[in-house]
């Protein structure tokens, strides 16, 4: 077998094992949580009884080995599970699949990190490389503290800025992002603009360091300075010699923010009431809706291991010397 | 005709159109009006006719994925306003505090045990169906039983029976008397639905809901065929779930909604800067307490519950917890917005000599801990440090012990683990109501478990008979003294009463009277206002 094969393979077993690991993780901390729904839903008004119905009909009163059974067994079959929420023991029961609740968050923060990323990678590639380029430059200097200044402000913050400047003062684009299933395209990629924006100048700096230091630690080596001899340009030995050796580290940051622009932009959908599934799972946590939280972990654990195993194939793909073994 | 009249009448006909600005100027002039106040009577006039159009966008600071269209687990204040939006009950509570029928055309009893609601004719359904007493019977009957989720089941365990009497009549036989019966049907949680289907939404509200995303939004339109005259004026609806206050006063700020709830008011007077959006509070029945369990020791001791009742500076509470949007309560749930407010009882202040006298008798030493985490009010640590600070000037000692916000509700209030802890309530229309809620012996949640002393005993015979009591001199009597028995002995601090505060843009306009039983007008605000 070829070794990267056998290598890609190897890595897509220990992701499966991870995830098993997660999976038991998720449900032991969720076990952890005090309350439970009856006594999230009904609030002050719980009393003994009520809870006590909520709790049979939720089948909560099982013991945890066999619902974790369940769970994992219908999450292989792709069944997350039905949502606690919109059971009605009189009524007709409105509950809804898991599946049904996330599918249309998990879209929309789907589509702000595809716009965010679209943004945000090419151009923190071309700051750092450019900036690899003219190290130690005014350029490079300027870029550097600009992405730092931003990165270190926290993303509410950098978020009320743009509302003030761009919604406020300057009104271009809408506060609030409030897309549903019917926006338009168009429509849907103007009230993102800010939320897309402030989340590119959070993750920006992170890539385009990375993507600089790369670059610049190999072009210490020796094959570059053998490059540089044989008569290169500078362009040319960045972009031919230096940057294929450079791609494993910088697809390991990028995939990692990616990661976290799928699982960790609550704050950003929370200011900007963006309907994405950071601000599903708060809820659900609040709400003690168990099946949503899982399921939402869940999402969130595949996500990153996939793209870590991404990463990693990249790097390894991209590697001249994994690929040409002796 | 005097000029008075002749004034009237012209008023009346610029509401209704039939002359124009011009015309009323002119006849306002012709009675003896200056120009200038003639010219702001008639914007004062256009202003208060109310017209039709519009899509009206809110921005409400509660809503979760959790919430139904289901009435029955209704439990915050997004589903309050959506569900009063697109459905009606028996009777509501008007923007001037009155009880007045809705769905119910009248209503009476003999003895206040026996309830017949008359039906109002007519009325459709959203789906096209002729509301009849076969729905009022099954919206009733889901709130009730064994098996029911409903968050109201508590408020109807007192209806014995139930039973439709031909089709536009409704029978309620009650377990005991209570004048205040026609009161509980108004509550948000018994909205009358369609037999057969109680969670789609389908009522027979102003407004017909077109989609409803939990958590996220509400779309609404008007309905045609809405049989309340005046009301619902707007042509399209958006209700908007906005946890964030930043990020509600911003989306009003940029134009992005028409109004929204709960301002936010560490920054409210920067917002009120803003010259386009007014901000306005209303003082209802909602108010903070710090319910002390007579259960638990050093609680079940009189003079210690009254030290510390006098060792509070309540001004001070309202002017730092709700920077001076509320009032100053006496120990008791009822506020000025009730009926038989006991306006007689002498305001409790802070007077350290006092509570020293009754905290020497009371024979404590020690720290008295105080729970609190902001899950029971904005404020309340910062609130429960203050009482602390106030309690020290009259030598008594509070520890303050902050709780996590998760599980507040089941692990501290209303829990013989803890004491004393901070709480809040809604507050109810009725005395009765609200004494039945927190009060009462045979109440879940009893949170003083004020039940066994002399003066609680009193205090409950004397609810039993007020509620059977039709006679309004005597009920009054009554109330006082059961506000009294509450105020002396129970085990309730209650220091302050907190303001709805709400911002509006200036293009809606309201009845000048505005509701305070809840928030947003009484939840009502969607078929209440209109575009200026």
């Amino acid at each position: 077998m070829h070794p990267v094969l056998k290598t890609v393979l190897g890595r897509l077993g220990l992701g499966l094992a991870t995830l098993f690991i997660v999976s038991i993780i998720i449900f032991s901390a969720i076990e952890m949580l005090p309350g439970d729904f009856g006594q999230a839903i009904l609030g002050q008004a719980a009393t003994e009884e009520t809870v006590a119905a909520f709790r049979r009909e939720l089948g909560l009163d099982e013991p945890p080995y066999i619902r974790y059974l369940q769970w994992v067994g219908g999450a292989i079959q792709g069944d997350l599970g039905t949502s606690f929420s919109g059971r009605n023991a009189s009524g007709t029961d409105r509950s809804r699949e898991v599946i049904d609740l996330i599918a249309p968050r998990l879209w929309n923060t789907l589509f702000l990190a595809s716009v965010t990323a679209i943004i945000a990678v090419p151009v923190s590639l071309f700051l750092g490389i450019t900036s690899a380029l003219y190290r130690n430059s005014v350029y490079d200097r300027t870029i550097n503290t600009t992405t730092l200044t931003t990165i270190s402000f926290p993303e509410f913050f950098v978020a009320y800025i743009l509302i003030l400047l761009l919604a406020s003062l300057y009104p271009i684009f809408p506060s609030l992002a409030n897309v549903d299933a019917s926006t338009p395209l168009n429509e849907r990629l103007y009230r993102s603009a800010l939320p897309a924006f402030t989340l590119t100048l959070v993750i920006v700096a992170h890539m385009m360091r990375m993507t600089r230091a790369a670059i610049i630690n190999l072009l210490a080596s020796p094959y570059i300075q053998m490059a540089r001899l044989s008569g290169a340009s500078q362009t040319e030995v960045i972009l031919k010699h230096a940057l294929p050796n450079a791609w494993a580290p910088i697809a390991t940051v990028i995939a990692f923010n990616l990661a976290y622009l799928v699982v960790g932009v609550v704050v950003v959908e929370v200011v900007f009431v963006y309907p994405g599934v950071g601000q599903l799972m708060v809820d659900a946590v609040t709400s003690r809706d168990i099946p949503v939280v899982q399921g939402c972990a869940l999402i969130f654990a595949v996500t990153y291991i996939l793209l870590n195993l991404i990463a990693d194939i990249i790097g390894i793909i991209t590697n001249p010397r994994l690929l040409h073994p002796k | 005709m005097s000029k008075l009249e002749y004034r009237a009448i012209q008023e009346l006909k610029y509401k209704s159109g039939q002359i124009d600005r011009r015309t009323f100027v002119r006849s306002l002039l012709a009675t003896g009006v200056a120009l200038p106040s003639a010219l702001s009577l008639a914007g004062q006039v256009a202003a208060s006719t109310p017209k039709s159009g519009g899509r009206f966008r809110m921005g409400l600071g509660h809503g979760s994925t959790t919430d139904t269209l289901d009435s029955a687990t209704s439990e915050n204040h997004f589903t309050l306003v959506n569900g009063y939006t697109f459905g009606n009950h028996l009777t509501e509570v008007s923007n001037t505090g009155e009880l007045i029928p809705e769905l119910a055309e009248s209503f009476e009893s003999d003895d206040a045990q026996k309830w017949v609601f008359s039906l109002r004719q007519g009325v459709e359904f959203h789906n096209g169906k002729t509301m009849t007493s076969e729905d009022v019977v099954a919206s009733y009957n889901h709130h009730m039983g064994e098996d029911s989720t409903s968050a109201a089941k508590g408020l109807l365990t007192q209806v014995k029976s139930l039973k439709a009497d031909g089709k536009n009549k409704v029978i309620f036989e009650l377990e005991n008397p209570n004048a205040d019966f026609p009161f509980i049907v108004s509550d948000y949680h018994i909205s009358i639905r369609p037999a057969g289907d109680m969670a789609s939404g389908v009522g027979t509200g102003g407004y017909i809901l077109q989609s409803f995303e939990p958590g996220v939004k509400s779309v609404l339109k008007k309905n045609p065929n809405y049989w309340k005259e005046g009301k619902a004026h707007f042509d399209e609806v958006e209700l908007l779930s906005i946890i964030d206050p930043t990020a509600r006063q911003n989306a009003l700020t940029s134009g992005d909604i028409d109004a929204m709830d709960r301002v936010d008011l560490k920054t409210v007077n920067l917002f009120k800067r803003n010259k386009d959006i007014y901000i306005w509070d209303a003082t209802g029945t909602a108010h903070y307490t710090f319910p002390m369990r007579l259960s638990v020791a050093p609680f079940d001791n009189y003079d210690l519950r009254m030290a510390l009742k006098w060792s509070i500076k309540r001004q001070e509470l309202v002017d730092k917890i709700l920077l001076g949007y509320g009032a100053i309560g006496n120990d008791h749930p009822i506020s000025t917005a009730n009926r038989y407010h006991n306006s007689d009882l002498p305001q409790r202040e802070f007077d350290a000599d006092k509570a020293a006298f009754h905290y020497k008798k009371s024979g404590h030493s020690g720290k008295i801990p105080l729970s609190a985490a902001d899950a029971a009010f904005a404020g309340a640590v910062d609130a429960a440090q203050l009482m602390a600070a106030s309690a020290a000037e009259a030598g008594m000692e509070i520890e303050v012990i902050r709780e996590p916000k998760d599980g507040y509700w089941s692990n501290v209030w209303n829990n013989d683990a803890k004491g004393w802890c901070a709480c809040y309530w809604g507050g109810r229309p009725t005395e009765d109501w609200m004494f039945s809620a927190a009060y009462t012996d045979d109440t879940e949640w009893n949170d003083t478990a004020w039940k066994t002393t002399d003066s609680a005993v009193k205090f409950n015979k004397l609810v039993k008979e007020a509620r059977a009591e039709l006679n309004d001199n005597k009920r009054r009597e009554l109330y006082y003294e059961c506000q009294r028995l509450i105020y002396d002995d129970g085990g309730t601090i209650c220091p302050i009463f907190n303001s709805y505060v709400s911002a509006n843009s200036k293009a809606i306009a309201t009845d000048e009277n505005i509701a305070a039983n809840w928030d947003s007008d009484g939840a009502k605000c969607v078929e209440r206002w209109w575009f200026a």
